[in-house]
């Protein structure tokens, strides 16, 4: 009780400090920010208090799992990834028809493509990680979470994170770093939540009740790991004003560039691809009912991942000011990952060995299979970019985008959704998903939208990249920016196309997950037939002779 | 240490280090008897045929 009473009130504190911060604030953005703050504080201070245990008469279930976090961890990945696709849909149209970008500052693609990069990586993937790996953990030590509030925490101070940087963006918070914008004082509140997701996930495998650690969490401890020392080096800054939202980086010219590609390419291997290969190792198995094909290959593959991936950021900065040599170390070992990218691709496809049929007959390892298809072609297209004389040619085009989005929307996209697939009648403790035929309806727009969006952006970037290198005789480039632009008009109508299936996707998958958490089971017919024809099911009898 | 120091160290020493230290990750999975063992945990997630009880 004195507990509970001591935490609503340092609560309440905090929302003092930050009402006091937005009265002293210089910049309106600032002050927008603190209230943000304040008014969080102020709902947590009231939900500490309605939700507490005062009579001390609240039993916990230990023979259960700690479920909970991981339950508003599904609801959260489903709203985000819906939103942060829908902003998507949005700057790609603006692409097409700058008219959309309203005149409005708050609207112009400038800030919202942030805005959507954020949200799709930070907030559908970060939640997705988050949800999944207290899922994943629990089960795999065979122990609850070790700090059950620290973990509720940990929900909330993430959302709170994806609140204050998606306003700041809108508002032009930013401290234009990819990947990297929130300001410095998001910065330490994701510092906070951070160290508190790695004290949850380390002290539940301290407690586990299995002797192994299962891969799947060497994964998840890497992510979360790397992920934090990426963050505190890549937003090493100085504020101008203790009371305002603008910042200056540590370092400057050639050595921030670097640094930021060096977090920038590891938020790629450690968030995107370790995080998410975690995922892979223990849904993948779990659903195909059969062990991960090579346990020895998933630990080869673990560390040549972590050996080989942190050196790989310097092929975002070919032909710039960085030294030669770094640039040549950053391709070669770019090159290399190609190899562990594909014994990990290679060893959660044949996991399915001797099961193929179940690609035809569960969704689910549909949506599993096409991940793993999108996560090999993307880690082959990786390597060969980053080769210098092919990144002459793509670097800075539109090819770059569809690269990203084929390992965004392909890899990370589908093995999100086949998670979440997984978990969502297991954590609400229904029979089954809503309907499965729903899943081929989701695995079909989205396959057909990642083809369409790929697709059109191979051709952009390819032309792009061509026309801008065209010179003629004289020595004069042939082709104005302009006109490249214009060019490209009809591929970003078929990218916008492709975006918009990959939300009705989505959408689709949405509407799923609702009726499922809400009880209800559609009625269909079942994904497959049980061939049994019970005339011919019958011995052959002695017949008389004629 | 300044940076000459520092470059020198990371493509000398630092290389064998993290060369040594990878073969040697590499090959502990290739030790006598870790076939089992990495079978045994491989079929970890599937042991006791139940996944949703705490214990």
């Amino acid at each position: 009780m004195q507990a509970t009473v001591v935490r609503a009130g340092g609560y309440v504190a905090v929302m003092v400090v930050a009402v006091l911060a937005t009265a002293k604030a210089v910049d309106g953005g600032f002050a927008v920010h603190m209230a943000i703050v304040a008014l969080a504080a102020l709902i947590a201070a009231v939900a500490t208090l309605r939700t507490a245990d005062f009579a001390g008469t609240r039993v916990i279930d230990r023979s259960e799992y700690d479920d909970e976090p991981v339950r508003w961890g599904v609801i959260a990945t489903t709203f985000w990834g819906v939103v942060g696709l829908l902003v998507g849909l949005t700057i790609a149209l603006q692409l097409t028809f700058p008219a959309l970008n309203l005149g409005l500052e708050w609207t112009s693609f400038g800030r919202l493509r942030p805005l959507h990069t954020s949200a799709v990586i930070f907030a559908f993937g970060g939640n997705a990680l988050i949800c999944t790996s207290f899922y994943v953990v629990q089960r795999t030590c065979r122990a609850r979470l070790a700090f059950p509030t620290l973990a509720r925490f940990v929900f909330w101070g993430y959302q709170l994170f994806i609140v204050l940087a998606a306003t700041g963006y809108v508002m032009g918070i930013t401290e234009a770093r990819e990947y990297a914008e929130p300001e410095w004082y998001v910065d330490i509140w994701l510092t906070i939540v951070w160290v508190a997701y790695l004290a949850v996930f380390v002290g539940t495998l301290v407690r586990r009740r299995e002797p192994h650690i299962y891969v799947a969490n060497w994964f998840y401890l890497s992510f979360i790991i790397t992920v934090a020392m990426l963050h505190l080096v890549n937003n090493l800054s100085m504020p101008v004003s203790w009371v305002g939202s603008k910042s200056y980086s540590a370092f400057a010219g050639v050595q921030d560039a670097l640094t930021q590609w060096w977090y920038g390419h590891n938020a790629v291997g450690f968030f995107l691809t370790a995080g998410f290969l975690a995922m892979m190792y223990y849904f993948v198995p779990k659903q195909t009912e059969r062990p991960v094909y090579s346990y020895r290959l998933s630990i080869i593959h673990f560390w040549s991942l972590i050996f080989l991936y942190i050196w790989a950021g310097p092929h975002h900065l070919h032909y710039t000011a960085l030294p030669d040599w770094a640039q040549t170390l950053g391709m070669v070992f770019s090159v290399m990952l190609w190899m562990p990218s594909w014994g990990g691709m290679i060893n959660g496809l044949m996991t399915l060995n001797g099961a193929w049929d179940k690609i035809r007959t569960d969704p689910i390892i549909r949506m599993m299979v096409m991940a793993l298809a999108f996560y090999g072609m993307s880690t082959f297209e990786g390597p060969m970019m980053s080769i210098k004389s092919v990144n002459s040619l793509s670097h800075y085009t539109d090819w770059t985008i569809g690269h990203v989005h084929s390992g965004a929307l392909g890899w990370n996209g589908m093995i999100t959704f086949a998670c979440m697939y997984y978990m969502t009648p297991r954590l609400w403790k229904r029979e089954r998903l809503y309907s499965l035929r729903l899943i081929n309806w989701h695995f079909w727009t989205a396959t057909i939208g990642i083809v369409l969006y790929t697709a059109s952006m191979w051709v952009a970037g390819i032309m792009q990249g061509l026309l801008w290198r065209e010179y003629g005789a004289d020595g004069y480039l042939v082709n104005s920016f302009a006109e490249v632009v214009a060019a490209m008009h009809p591929m970003y109508l078929i990218r916008a196309a492709g975006g918009l299936l990959y939300l009705s996707g989505a959408l689709i998958f949405a509407f799923n997950i609702g009726m499922t958490i809400a009880g209800k089971i559609r009625d269909e017919k079942p994904m497959t037939e049980t061939p049994y024809n019970p005339a011919a099911d019958r011995p052959l009898l002695a017949q008389p002779a004629e | 240490m300044n940076y000459d120091q520092l470059r020198h160290l990371a493509d000398s020493w630092g290389l064998v280090a993290m060369g040594v230290m990878f073969v040697t990750f590499v090959g502990w999975t290739f030790r006598k008897g870790s076939a089992q063992r990495l079978d045994e945990a491989a079929n970890m997630i599937f042991k006791d045929g139940c996944d949703d009880k705490a214990r």
